[in-house]
């Protein structure tokens, strides 16, 4: 490993929050650095600083501007960028059940068509991708994975839906994508899973963490049915794996 | 307990507090009052803690009735005319409705949305220790969604305190003020330049999550996509159409637009409440300014118990003298009567 590490820009996002960008583009090292910068930040809490939040490839430190000053932050988080990415300790590793096509992933079809394949190729390249949770962004629990196979890689639609259903899992770009609430998307649906990455009243309320491994496991639409009522009642259908 | 009975209300009107920040990098938004200051007033007015849950009420009118007791209740935020049972209320000023008196509120005139803060606070439950509407999450209590007819809030029954107002610094028509940035350099200087000299709106299809701004077009050096990043309230996002949308309490926690600068967090509440169609423009500052004024915003909020005031006959008169000349705001009634909800696809998707 190099001595010094290549500082992050500090990026003013007004006068309560600074992003702290490790690279311009989706990049596995940045996200490491981005998480670590995160976890170093929660381990040693910085005066003023009110939130943190991790994306791709920076961290939004939000911050209380009577408490501390940009450019004292600023100091303190160029400090802590320095400090060595540890090695991955504890990455908790979840398998995902997803009811791929049909009513579930109305695109699986023209994603097979794009990519000249069938669908059941579409459905045994995603299940075999090891991913990672890059960020949680947008709407509660809308969990951005990194590692989709470069063969699976397509633009976004051109005309995003307005409505999408409830733990849709999708691809768009280089990222593929599990979402918790019914929303707006422009991806390309491929299934959906019982699996709520954020429900109300449960603990946790947020299941997924920055940093977490992912892999999907293809289910018929029978188990998702069950798997969707015992979710409904907060179980966690999402398997924790054995670290 | 009392009660406020909800006859009718505009759309854009929700229960809002301090919000819930803290859980921005799972997804949740926090959400909150448009206009702290006013929440804060109206709230102080009633003796409340400053970011008590009210009723936000969008630019529309709203009516209440008092059930079950004797509701004690505040306005701040956006001027209208009010009355009680005939007796006008005038904006930041307290007032009482007997049980069974109605409280009758009309288009805002100046601004657009209104504080309604209820002495002893709006029964609840609260979710990440907020009360504050956030639909699209399922949040919100007592309602998980907008206010409508028919809705009730329960409160406490009134102390009898005397009846006070609040004396608030004005807040004038100057520039609101942003600082540059994050993604600034993906703009060239002359479209800084174009975003600085030229005149905006509000677009009328703005609403919690973004405001629209209708205005000359800012073109990006490099595209519109760039890799999601965290989103603040105030961040002014330039999607490919060129026009901008400034990010609102409600807005997603991530976006993949470029963002050309932030509106500062002391301008930020009258820059919320600057009504649609209404021309204004921006102001560049620098860091060290925009930090000094959020200090003396945070000085400002901790002087409003400070500032309330008894209430004379005389004080009233002339209130509610300038509440009943309604006649040149016809113009901010109409502005009102355009507001709609946007689509949130509009606004933003996951990127």
């Amino acid at each position: 490993m190099a001595a010094t590490l290549p500082p992050p820009r500090l990026l003013p996002s007004g006068d309560s929050a600074i992003t702290v960008e490790f690279s311009r583009n989706i990049d596995d090292a940045a996200n490491g650095r981005v998480l670590a910068l995160d976890r170093a930040m929660a381990a040693t809490p910085v005066e003023g600083v009110t939130e943190t939040v991790p994306t791709y490839r920076s961290l939004l430190v939000h911050y209380d501007p009577v408490r501390i000053s940009f450019e004292a932050l600023g100091e303190q988080i160029l400090a802590l960028a320095q400090l060595p990415v540890p090695a991955t300790t504890k990455t908790r590793r979840w398998r995902i059940p997803v009811v791929y096509g049909g009513e579930h992933g109305v695109d699986l079809e023209d994603v097979a068509k794009t990519l000249k394949t069938t669908p059941d190729d579409i459905v045994a390249r995603h299940v075999s991708g090891d991913y990672r949770v890059a960020m949680i962004g947008f709407t509660p629990g809308w969990s951005y994975l990194s590692g989709l196979a470069a063969s699976m890689q397509m633009p976004r639609r051109q005309n995003p839906r307005l409505l999408t259903p409830a733990g849709t899992v999708s691809i768009g770009g280089v990222q593929t994508g599990v979402q918790c609430l019914a929303g707006p998307s422009g991806w390309h649906l491929l299934g959906q899973t019982a699996v709520r990455t954020y429900q109300l009243h449960r603990d946790p309320t947020f299941l997924l963490e920055p940093g977490d491994a992912i892999t999907f496991v293809p289910v018929d639409t029978k188990t998702f049915a069950e798997q969707d009522r015992a979710a409904a009642a907060g179980e966690i259908v999402a398997e924790l794996m054995p670290s | 307990m009392s009660k406020l009975v909800i006859t009718s209300i505009g759309p854009a009107s929700s229960v809002q507090d301090g919000g819930r920040p803290g859980s921005q990098r799972y997804g949740l938004v926090p959400s909150g009052a448009m206009d702290r200051l006013a929440l804060a007033a109206a709230n102080t007015l009633v003796g409340n803690e400053l970011f008590a849950a009210a009723v936000e009420i969008g630019p529309f009118g709203a009516v209440f009735t008092a059930r079950g007791g004797v509701v004690r209740i505040a306005l701040s935020g956006a001027s209208r005319n009010g009355d009680i049972a005939g007796r006008p209320v005038a904006v930041d000023t307290s007032a009482t409705l007997a049980d069974g008196e109605t409280l009758t509120l009309g288009f805002a005139r100046s601004g657009s949305f209104s504080y309604l803060a209820i002495e002893g606070g709006i029964a609840g439950e609260p979710d990440f220790g907020s009360l504050s509407v956030n639909a699209r999450a399922g949040l919100g209590s007592p309602y998980p969604r907008p206010l409508q007819s028919g809705d009730e809030l329960q409160t406490a029954t009134a102390s009898g305190a005397p009846e006070r107002r609040i004396e608030l610094p004005a807040t004038g028509e100057a520039p609101i003020r942003v600082v540059w940035g994050p993604q600034d350099d993906e703009f060239a200087d002359d479209a800084k330049n174009l975003f600085i000299d030229s005149e905006w709106k509000i677009s009328a299809t703005s609403d919690r999550m973004g405001y629209r701004l209708e205005g000359p077009v800012i073109k990006h050096l490099h595209g519109h996509n760039i890799v999601s990043d965290g989103t603040v309230n105030g961040s002014l996002q330039v999607p490919g159409n060129g026009q901008p949308i400034v990010l609102m309490p409600d807005r997603g926690t991530s976006g993949g637009y470029p963002k050309i600068a932030t509106v500062i967090s002391a301008d930020f509440a009258r820059f919320a409440q600057t009504p649609a169609g209404r021309a204004f423009r921006f102001k560049a500052v620098s860091m060290a300014e925009a930090q000094a004024a959020a200090r003396q915003f945070a000085d400002l909020l901790r002087s409003l118990p400070d500032r309330l005031r008894p209430i004379e006959s005389f004080d009233l008169n002339i209130d509610a003298l300038q509440d009943a000349n309604v006649a040149g705001y016809a113009v901010s009634a109409v502005d009102a009567a355009t507001w709609q909800v946007a689509s949130p696809a509009d606004v933003s998707g996951p990127d």
